[in-house]
């Protein structure tokens, strides 16, 4: 049942200018507006490449869910195309949509297994209902719930399963079909980290083995940086950015992206904050720099002995690097003595972005 | 208690068995059909026909709103349409069936609109047909209230039949009242209430016996 499809993925993306892999899923205009004159997208166009793991992040209201929903038809936009492999989804006839939707799997952030039926008849049910023979429904089930790690529960109802386990069951119910795109509506929002860890492998993985594109929306950017090739960011109906992970992480354009990467961002910790002040103290002092890497100039990481060289005196006060699809990135926050700081700024060392936020009195 | 009394009773007691098994059959299975039609075809249902939707429900509404003894004497030229006579056990079933069906079909109509929207979203997504989610979504998932909710009919019906005894139909009720009543016979009334007590009892422990064991759900 596991197809190895032709168009495996690239690990990463290594190369910005590596040529647009063809494209599966077409946006083309798509706008929303529903019966009481809401508008949830304002005619958004964009395109999903064929292997890859697409992330659409945003916060809630912002459309994702909208948009995810538009290439099952789930919800029909008010304007614009949808277009899988060049097909305008919105003109398919209803038998040719169930065909559609066949070949699209779809995984809920609350699960939606049916508590009336055990794991194995959950996981069976869309082949059962296509008509597929009893034997050959059978030995689908036994191996997608190999795959997924649940063999032991193929007879158990989903109310005795933990949440991690009843995403797995959809998973496997997802794939069932053999699917070419996998469409994951905040798959791992109602689960704990680490199960939500787990799930993001088994995603990743599946991406991998199978081939089959993956388009999932999360308004948690962590989601986006542990699977995502690419990612698109939402916000009021309207793309903020759109990018390689590394890039948008990197460098984020929109006020919303930053928002949304504060989290996981290294910002000035509170207890510094308050003894920050804006000009340097009469006697000399020390200077707080926040320098940050984005992942552009030095995607191998950041080099120790240039940080050295920034000042004898330098102290690393707060920050992170993260190895994002190979790039490093990441905020250093770093005291340096107000009296070296004219060199150190100057220095061969450049981070790609540096701010002096302000001067402390004494040694932090 | 006298051999011809004995008899009585347990002539009585299959009149109710016969008025309450059959007429629990046709309603809750044209009930049923009633209220998967009434959750399909609502707005935003499977199969929106929002006027015809309108429709079906005032009529069950007109039914769910007249009192059973009035029911009963209101259907007699439809009653003798359909079973040819207005009187007896037969007679009886009519409109026990059409009083129960309006009542049946609002509650297996609730327990239906209570499947999780999710679900329904997902059988979509799958592929399913219309009708495959109506077979292989809605109406198991809904199953435990379908099931709870037959309890209550059945109860009902045991109620409802001890009027029917109007119509001739005779029953445990009817035998409570021409003797226990009519006659001043405390006894036979206390009996009568002893044996519906145990019935209803017995039924009730059945049903959520029955209730528990097609749920899944915990």
């Amino acid at each position: 049942m596991i197809r190895k499809s032709a168009a495996v993925p690239a690990a990463f993306d290594e190369t910005p200018e590596a040529a647009p892999a063809e494209a599966h899923i077409v946006f083309e205009g798509i706008g929303k507006t529903y019966a009481g004159g809401v508008r949830a997208l304002n005619g958004v166009s964009f395109e999903i490449r064929r292997g890859g793991v697409f992330g659409i992040i945003g916060r809630s209201g912002a459309g994702k869910s909208t948009l995810l929903r538009a290439i099952n038809m789930l919800e029909r936009p008010t304007e614009g195309r949808v277009r899988v492999d060049g097909v305008d989804v919105a003109a398919l006839s209803e038998a040719e949509l169930m065909r559609l939707r066949r070949r699209i799997g779809m995984i809920f952030q609350h699960f939606n297994l049916l508590a009336a039926k055990t794991v194995r008849e959950n996981v069976g049910l869309p082949l059962e209902v296509a008509g597929v023979p009893a034997a050959e429904v059978r030995r689908r089930v036994d191996a997608l719930l190999d795959l997924v790690g649940l063999s032991d529960k193929a007879e158990v109802y989903p109310a005795k399963l933990s949440g991690g386990q009843k995403q797995r069951v959809g998973i496997a119910r997802a794939l069932v079909h053999d699917p070419e795109i996998l469409l994951c509506d905040e798959a791992t929002s109602a689960l704990d980290p680490e199960t939500t860890a787990s799930i993001l492998d088994l995603l990743r993985d599946i991406n991998a083995k199978l081939g089959l594109t993956v388009v999932l929306i999360t308004h948690d950017m962590a989601v986006i940086r542990a699977i995502c090739d690419e990612v698109l960011v939402l916000d009021g109906g309207d793309i903020v950015e759109q990018g390689p992970v590394w890039k948008v992480f990197g460098d984020p354009k929109g006020d919303a992206t930053r928002a949304l990467l504060s989290p996981l961002r290294h910002g000035l910790p509170a207890d510094l904050a308050a003894r920050l002040r804006p000009e340097p103290p009469p006697h000399g002092g020390h200077a707080v720099l926040a320098l940050r890497f984005t992942g552009e100039s030095h995607p191998e990481g950041v080099s120790l002995a240039a940080l050295l060289a920034l000042a004898p005196d330098a102290k690393l006060l707060h920050g992170g690097v993260d190895r994002i699809q190979g790039h490093a990135q990441g905020d250093l926050i770093v005291s340096v003595p107000v009296a070296a700081m004219r060199s150190a700024v100057g220095a061969r060392f450049s981070p790609d972005s540096l701010k002096v936020l302000g001067y402390v009195a004494h040694d932090v | 208690m006298s051999p011809t009394m004995f008899d009585r009773y347990l002539r009585a007691f299959s009149e109710t068995l016969t008025m309450v098994s059959i007429s629990v059959a046709i309603s809750i299975f044209v009930g049923l059909v009633l209220a998967v039609t009434l959750v399909a075809t609502a707005p935003g249902g499977l199969y929106p026909r929002p006027r015809f939707n309108k429709a079906v429900s005032v009529v069950v509404n007109v039914f769910r709103a007249i009192p059973f003894i009035i029911l009963l004497v209101a259907l007699l030229p439809f009653t003798r349409l359909i079973v040819g006579t207005t009187l007896g056990t037969w007679a009886a079933i009519v409109p026990l069936s059409i009083h129960l069906i309006a009542f049946y079909t609002r509650i297996a109509q609730v327990s239906l609109n209570e499947v999780d929207h999710g679900l329904i979203e997902a059988a979509h997504a799958m592929g399913f047909r219309r009708w495959h989610i109506v077979r292989h979504v809605m109406l198991p998932e809904a199953l435990p209230g379908i099931v709870g909710g037959m309890t209550v009919c059945v109860i009902a019906m045991i109620n409802s039949s001890a009027m029917a005894g109007a119509v001739g139909a005779g029953g445990l009720g009817d035998l409570a009242i021409r003797y226990g009543y009519e006659r001043y016979e405390t006894e036979v009334l206390f009996q009568i209430i002893v044996i519906l007590v145990a019935l209803v009892t017995t039924v009730q422990f059945g049903g959520e016996w029955l209730s528990r064991r097609v749920d899944h759900r915990r």
